[in-house]
Formats: C-alpha cells, structure tokens, sequence
C-alpha cells in the first residue's frame, strides 16, 4: 500500500523538477482559478467516472486541481500534466481514449458500420429504381405517382375551390 | 402484513402471467376464443394485483418500517413524505416493482381497446406483453426482491424474505436516498422515462403479433401510431426532464455531460424517432415494411438494454447507484426476444415484400429514409461510445492469460466521454437538422433537384438573414455561424410551410391569416403537429447551439463586497450564511448581480453536504432570461469563510429556448395525436 503512495508521489516530484528546470522562468508564475480550469477540463476525475476534473466536487479532484495548480506555477505546459496523469492514472482520465493498440476498434467500428448501412440503403435504392424503371416502361399504368409539390396544400386548394362553386 | 400482501401478490400476479401467456397459445393453437379471453382477463388482472404490491411497499416506505431491506436502503425519518413514496422507483428492487406495474397498466389499457377488427393480434400481443412482464417479475421476486427482511438470527443478521428458523425480525440502520435524488426531479425524470420506455413495448408487441399471426399489412402501424407517439412523448420528456434536473443540481453548469446512463436512455429515442418517421412511408406508399419491422425491434431491444445499463451496475457513473446480479439474465433475455424477433422476420420476409419502389434520390420518401439513415448512424455512434469501455473492460483477461497479447488487451478502465460523442454525433445531428429543413418541401414520388430546388429557395434565401445579423452581433467562427444560419433555414422552412399553407386558405377564404393558420392545424393534426414538433426541435437546438457553442466562464475567489467580472456581467459577494437541518448542513452565499453596471437581481448560490453519506449537493443561483442564463455555483473545494469565497460563473446563452422548446414539443406531440374527426383509427 505504501508503495503505492510513494512510487507517484516520486514520479511526480521527479517531474516536478524536470519541468521546473525546463521552464523559462525560475519564479513561480501567478495562475488564476481559469488556467487551472482549462487543463482540468481536458481530464477526467480518476475515482468517480465521467466527471470532468474541473467540474468535479471529490476531495480527490479537488487535490488534483491543486496538483495542476501548483504545475502549472512551475511552467508545465497542458501536454506534460495530461501525460502525467495519464502515467499515474491510466487512459481513463482522458475524454476519449488515445488511438492506439485496440482503441483503433473505437474509432474504426462506428464510422465502417454506418458506411456499412449507408451502403444497404443505396443498394435497395438502386435496386427499387432499377425495377421501378423496368415496370414503368413494362406497365406504365403503375407509375409512381407524379410530383406534388405539396399534396396537402393542393387538396386543399381543390376542396376549397369546390365550395366556392 | 403489508410485507406478506405485496410479496403475495407480486408473486400471483408471476403466476397469472404464465397462465395468460399459455392461455393466449393454446388459444390460438385450438381456434378457442375463451381461452383468448381469459388469457386477457389474467392480462387486465395483473394491473390491481401490481398496484396492491405497489401500494403495500409505498406503505412501508412511508411509514418507515426498516425491517424491510429495501425500505432501510432509500428512506430515512428525516427524508419528507412525497420523497419516500418517490423512492418507490428510487432504488433497484423498487424500481423494477415500479417498472413492473407501468407495463401492466400500459399493456391493460391496451386490452381495453375494441379488438373486433383485430381479433388475430390479441392472443399474440397478450403474449409478448406478458412474456416482457414477467422477465420483470422474475427479477424483482428472486433476484431483487423489495419485500426481503432483515432478521435477527443466532448467527448474526440475515436478509431473507421469509423467517429461518429461530430468527426475528430486525430493524436495519436507514441509510436514506441518495442526497442527489432528494430533488423534485425525482418525482417526474424517472417514471417519465419508464412511461417511454414500457409504452415502447405496445407497438413491439404488435409487431411481433403481426409477423406471427401472417397479416403483414399496415394495419398493425395504425393501431400502435398514437401508442408509439405516446412513447416517444414519454421517452423524450424524460430525457428533457432530466436534462434540466441535471442543470438544477449537478452544477457544473451544463444539461447533458453525456455521461454513460443518460447516453444509455438515449439509445431507445433514436431507433424510436427513426420509427416515427419511416412508418408515415408505409402508410403514403407502402415501402418500408421490413425497414419498419426491424426498427421496432431495435428499439424494444434498446429498451431492454438501457434498463441494463441503468440497472445492472456494469457502468459506474453518477447515475449508476446500484449493483446488483441481474446482468446475466437481461443479457440472456435481450439475446432470445432480438434473435426470435428476426427469425420472425426472416420467416415473414416475402409476404413483407412490396410492389411500389422509390422513385428519385429527392423524392420525399428518400429524404426520410436518409433521415433513418442519421437516426441510426447516431445510434450505431452512441451503442459502441457505451459498450467499448466495457468491452475493453471485459476482454482484459485475454492480455492476462497470454503474454503476447497484453499490451492490446490491457483491461484498462477507458472514458469515452463528451468529446468523442460531440466529434462524431455533432455533425450526424446537424445533417438531421439539416434534413428536416429539406424533407417537408420535397415531394413525394418523383422529384428532381430542379422540382426541390425550386420548393426551398425562398426560405434559403430568407435564412441568409440569420447569417447576416449573426454576423453584425459578433459572431465570426465560421462553425458558429454555420450552425445560426441552419437554425435559422430550419425554422424558416417550417413557418414558409405554415405561412404558405395560411395564405392559400386566407385568399380562397377570405379568412384572416389567424383563423387560417387554426383552421389548418386543425383539419390535418398529424401534419400541423408533426411541423411544430419540429419547430419545438429547432428551438431546442438554438438552445443546445446557445450553450455549447457560446457559454463563457469565469471563476475566482473574491472578499465580501469585491466583485468578479464575466462579460457584460459582474456578480458581488455579499453574504453567506450556514444552516443545519436533520439532514444536512447547508451554506447559502448572497450574490448581487450586475448586468452593463446596473443591479440585475440577487442570488443564493448554496452548496449541502448531507450527514448520512457525506456527499455534498451542488444548487447553483441562477438569473435566467431569453437572452442568457447567469449560472452561480458556490465553489465547494475552496475554503470558506465569511470573508473570501470562490464562484463559478457561467453565462449560457440561449439556453432557455431548450426548455422552451421542450415545452412546445409536448404540445405539438399532443396535437399530432389527437384524433380528428373525419377519420377515425
């Protein structure tokens, strides 16, 4: 359990200091409530699923935002704290998980299988059309029916005309 | 007492519904109208046996007796009366019991309808009902049974629902309802959205009743047209009540975080609105049947499985507050109705089968098939945002077990959240918006882009007004400006089609544009409704596009008397006090608002943390008009003290045409099914 606690918080003063050396500035720069918000926006809370980190009232986040806080006063850029609590965490503080491995079937799956049914669609079109147009010139008493542009409207207009008469 | 009589007649209510569902069969099978009619009687028989149980376990929520599990788990002395009779639906065992019921009360209705025309449905629509009622019954009597007891046993305490032996009965500690369902939500979200989703098995069971029965015709499509229209009411005010319980109470300043549950109730309104619309194509040109059949099919499996979802405990969400066993068995009885209900239709595929075929790609039939087509596209987007994560979940062992596959099945808890479903159902929603201002001017039969283009120029042409005044307000992202200019082609192609219709009647008339415009709605309810449903979908995306594409954010901590600025407006701290009640103890801060520097209202901001579970209750203060809603959330990861605070503003714009919108389109929904009166269904 121990360990646990102690191997993130290592990695984490580890980069602390990585980013701290990195940064352009030695001072710790002022960071308003808003820039803190806007990376945790981008995470979401580890514990308590599918709430984003900077609308997310758990003492875990609320430790989080401090963390992103205290980041970004040491000059982390969005990218570098995304990646450290993707390290700590896992891929589930991301919004969406990263196209890699078997998170391609994320992104792959939807799109072929509405292709997929789009291709259905257009084919039965195609077919109807096809023996549409074979009846229509084998029979052309079964035609579809000609363009109204508003059959309602027409109706309308006709019954109207007819209790005028 | 109350205990036994609810556990009895849950169980007889069990056992009536497999005499009903073998009466029904057996029915068919000797051509004995009797035993059809007592396969109905056990049928309307199951609503006041359901209601007695019901009532017996409302008794006991409200009066508090903690001997029963169940009503120890959702109530609590200090919880208020109409709380504890919500709490009914509150939990899982309840909820299914409250489930349960709908479904008796829903499928007795239909038992009370006229059936002469129809005699061949009945027995097989009784079947399928039941069959759907007692799969519920099943769970709620053996594996979420809301009538177990505590008892006091020589080994400890123990649940069960009769006495072991030499046990007594004991009180459990009352836990109370989850603090974020103490809210008046509760009372309206959840039984709306179970009205949507049961009353979806009515036009199910027709369906399945005309495959098997072999009258394939459209008949069954009129019948269940009001029952599906009722359903798709239902389903849609749940979602929209929801949505609003969600802005009153989550506060994090949003209506829908597409979190996995309430994508979940989603899934059933998408197949069912695609539903809506191809059954319209059936009955002007008889196309469709298979298409229709399949959807109706989808969309109870999506009933079943969102109840799954919400049920079972395989998503942990914020919404997903109980766990339980059931999985399996929704599991198994999603996979046998799905695959019986297709062989069904495979079996019935020729006598479906139709002579007339479409005509043109502009036609109005192609516009509502490419209309099913996005419906089922954000579907198919939503369905796998849902099951991925648990699919990946699942499939972890694979790594575990062999070495060389570990780095692609990880088993790591995944999020798919608001920014996948955003990228990739945003656009799919916006092409439907797109349609719906297409399709109701396209004609139906044969149509060419000369014929259509020449029915949507002139709302084209108005809709460029849109653009332009958005562009004089500011707006200068050319997304942003896309979706105001479609909003604005939308609803300008639905008042062209009433102002059009209006002025034809006024100069043939003579009647004022008023009287016309009433004369019409009311001559053709189905068509007038259905064009206010949709402008009722236009104002609701005004308010979507308001809120998402435009709200503004600010937080900061201020001393009392200081101000925080976001935009035109600037909120002052001026007050903040704690109460305490049984139940909770509560902050409440006191903000003044500023809107261009004059006062603009007051605020209270509060934020409860609840005694028996330590979670805290966001309420934000909210100033709301046509133009915007101010949105105060009192901060609660900040300290607080009398002098310094911290807030999140949010300025949401537009966003109370969503609830407007949500308002019309109840109306408009009861005007497309109110019956009229020159023709009877």
């Amino acid at each position: 359990m121990k360990k646990r606690v102690l191997l993130p918080t290592v990695f984490f003063l580890l980069l602390l200091t990585v980013g701290a050396a990195s940064a352009q500035s030695s001072t710790p720069v002022a960071v308003t409530d808003d820039q803190v918000n806007a990376v945790a926006s981008e995470l979401f809370c580890p514990e308590c699923e599918n709430i984003p980190l900077d609308v997310c009232p758990s003492q875990a986040c609320i430790d989080m935002r401090a963390e992103i806080r205290q980041m970004l006063e040491q000059g982390w850029t969005k990218g570098q704290i995304k990646n450290y609590y993707v390290e700590r965490y896992g891929d589930r503080v991301l919004g969406t998980p990263p196209a890699r491995g078997w998170n391609w079937l994320m992104y792959v799956i939807p799109p072929v299988a509405i292709l997929a049914v789009a291709w259905i669609f257009y084919n039965s079109f195609r077919t109807w059309k096809r023996s549409s147009l074979t009846k229509d010139t084998q029979s052309p008493e079964i035609q579809s029916p000609p363009a109204v542009a508003d059959d309602y409207v027409a109706r309308l207009e006709a019954e109207l005309k007819k209790a005028k008469k | 007492m109350m205990t036994n009589l609810g556990l009895g007649a849950l169980f007889l209510t069990f056992v009536l519904s497999f005499y009903g569902i073998g009466a029904a069969i057996y029915g068919v099978k000797t051509k004995s109208p009797a035993w059809v009619a007592s396969a109905r009687n056990a049928m309307l028989l199951t609503f006041p046996l359901l209601t007695l149980s019901a009532l017996s376990l409302i008794y006991l929520l409200v009066n508090g007796h903690y001997e029963v599990e169940y009503v120890a788990r959702v109530t609590s002395d200090a919880m208020p009366v109409y709380l504890k009779i919500t709490a009914l639906w509150g939990g899982q065992a309840g909820s299914l019991l409250f489930w349960s019921w709908l479904m008796s009360a829903f499928a007795s209705a239909v038992m009370l309808r006229k059936w002469d025309q129809d005699r061949e449905f009945l027995p097989w629509v009784i079947v399928v009902t039941l069959i759907t009622l007692a799969f519920f019954l099943l769970l709620a009597l053996f594996v979420e049974n809301p009538f177990r007891r505590v008892w006091m046993t020589p080994d400890g305490l123990k649940i069960a629902l009769f006495q072991p032996a030499g046990a007594f009965l004991a009180r459990a500690v009352p836990q109370g309802l989850n603090p974020l369902l103490r809210h008046y939500g509760m009372v309206f979200h959840p039984p709306m959205l179970y009205l949507g989703f049961v009353s979806f098995v009515i036009p199910f069971a027709f369906a399945i009743a005309a495959l098997i029965s072999g009258r394939t015709d459209d008949r069954w499509i009129r019948i269940t047209r009001r029952w599906t229209l009722a359903a798709w009411l239902f389903l849609s005010a749940g979602l929209v009540l929801g949505m609003r319980w969600a802005y009153d109470v989550l506060g994090w300043g949003g209506y829908w975080g597409w979190d996995a549950v309430e994508v979940a109730a989603l899934l059933p309104w998408l197949p069912g609105t695609a539903f809506l619309h191809s059954v319209v194509i059936q009955e002007k040109r008889n196309m469709l049947k298979h298409w229709n059949v399949a959807l109706v099919i989808l969309t109870y499996a999506s009933v079943i499985f969102a109840t799954f979802l919400t049920r079972s405990g395989v998503l942990s969400s914020v919404h997903a507050f109980a766990e339980s066993s059931i999985g399996p068995l929704f599991f198994v009885f999603i996979g046998i109705t799905s695959v019986t209900a297709l062989a069904l239709l495979l079996w019935r595929w020729n006598s479906l089968k139709t002579e007339v075929h479409m005509a043109s790609l502009f036609s109005r039939e192609a516009m509502f098939l490419l209309n099913n087509l996005l419906l089922v596209a954000i579907f198919i987007v939503c369905f796998w945002g849902v099951v991925f994560p648990v699919i990946t979940e699942a499939t972890g062992f694979i790594g575990t077990r062999v070495p060389a596959l570990a780095n692609l099945f990880t088993g790591q808890k995944i999020t798919v959240g608001a920014p996948y479903y955003e990228r990739a159902a945003g656009p799919l929603f916006a092409a439907l918006l797109l349609l719906m201002g297409i399709c109701p001017l396209a004609a139906w039969g044969h149509s060419t882009v000369k014929t259509l283009g020449r029915a949507i120029w002139k709302p084209l042409a108005a809709s460029l007004v849109f653009l332009v005044l958005a562009f004089v307000a500011g707006v200068r992202q050319p997304l942003s400006l896309f979706a105001i200019w479609l909003v604005g082609y939308a609803g300008a192609v639905i008042v062209y089609e009433f102002g059009r219709a209006a002025l034809a009647r006024h100069r043939q008339t003579g009647e004022n544009l008023l009287a016309a415009l009433n004369r019409l709605v009311s001559r053709n309810h189905r068509r007038y409704g259905g064009a206010l449903i949709h402008l009722s979908i236009v104002l609701m995306a005004l308010g979507i596009i308001g809120i998402e594409m435009f709200q503004t954010q600010t937080q900061g901590s201020i001393p009392l008397g200081k101000t925080l600025k976001l935009g035109n407006y600037e909120i002052m701290y001026t007050d903040l006090i704690s109460t305490s009640s049984s139940t909770h103890e509560k902050t409440t801060a006191t903000i003044n608002v500023f809107k261009n520097a004059r006062p603009a209202g007051i605020l209270h901001p509060s934020r409860a943390v609840y005694f028996d579970s330590g979670q805290p209750v966001t309420m934000p203060g909210l100033r709301s008009t046509l133009e915007d809603d101010l949105y105060v959330i009192l901060v609660d990861w900040e300290d607080i003290s009398a002098q310094g605070a911290t807030f999140k503003v949010y300025r949401n714009p537009l966003v109370n045409w969503l609830w407007l919108g949500a308002i019309l389109l109840a109306v408009a929904t009861f005007v497309a099914g109110w019956p009229e009166r020159e023709r009877g269904t």
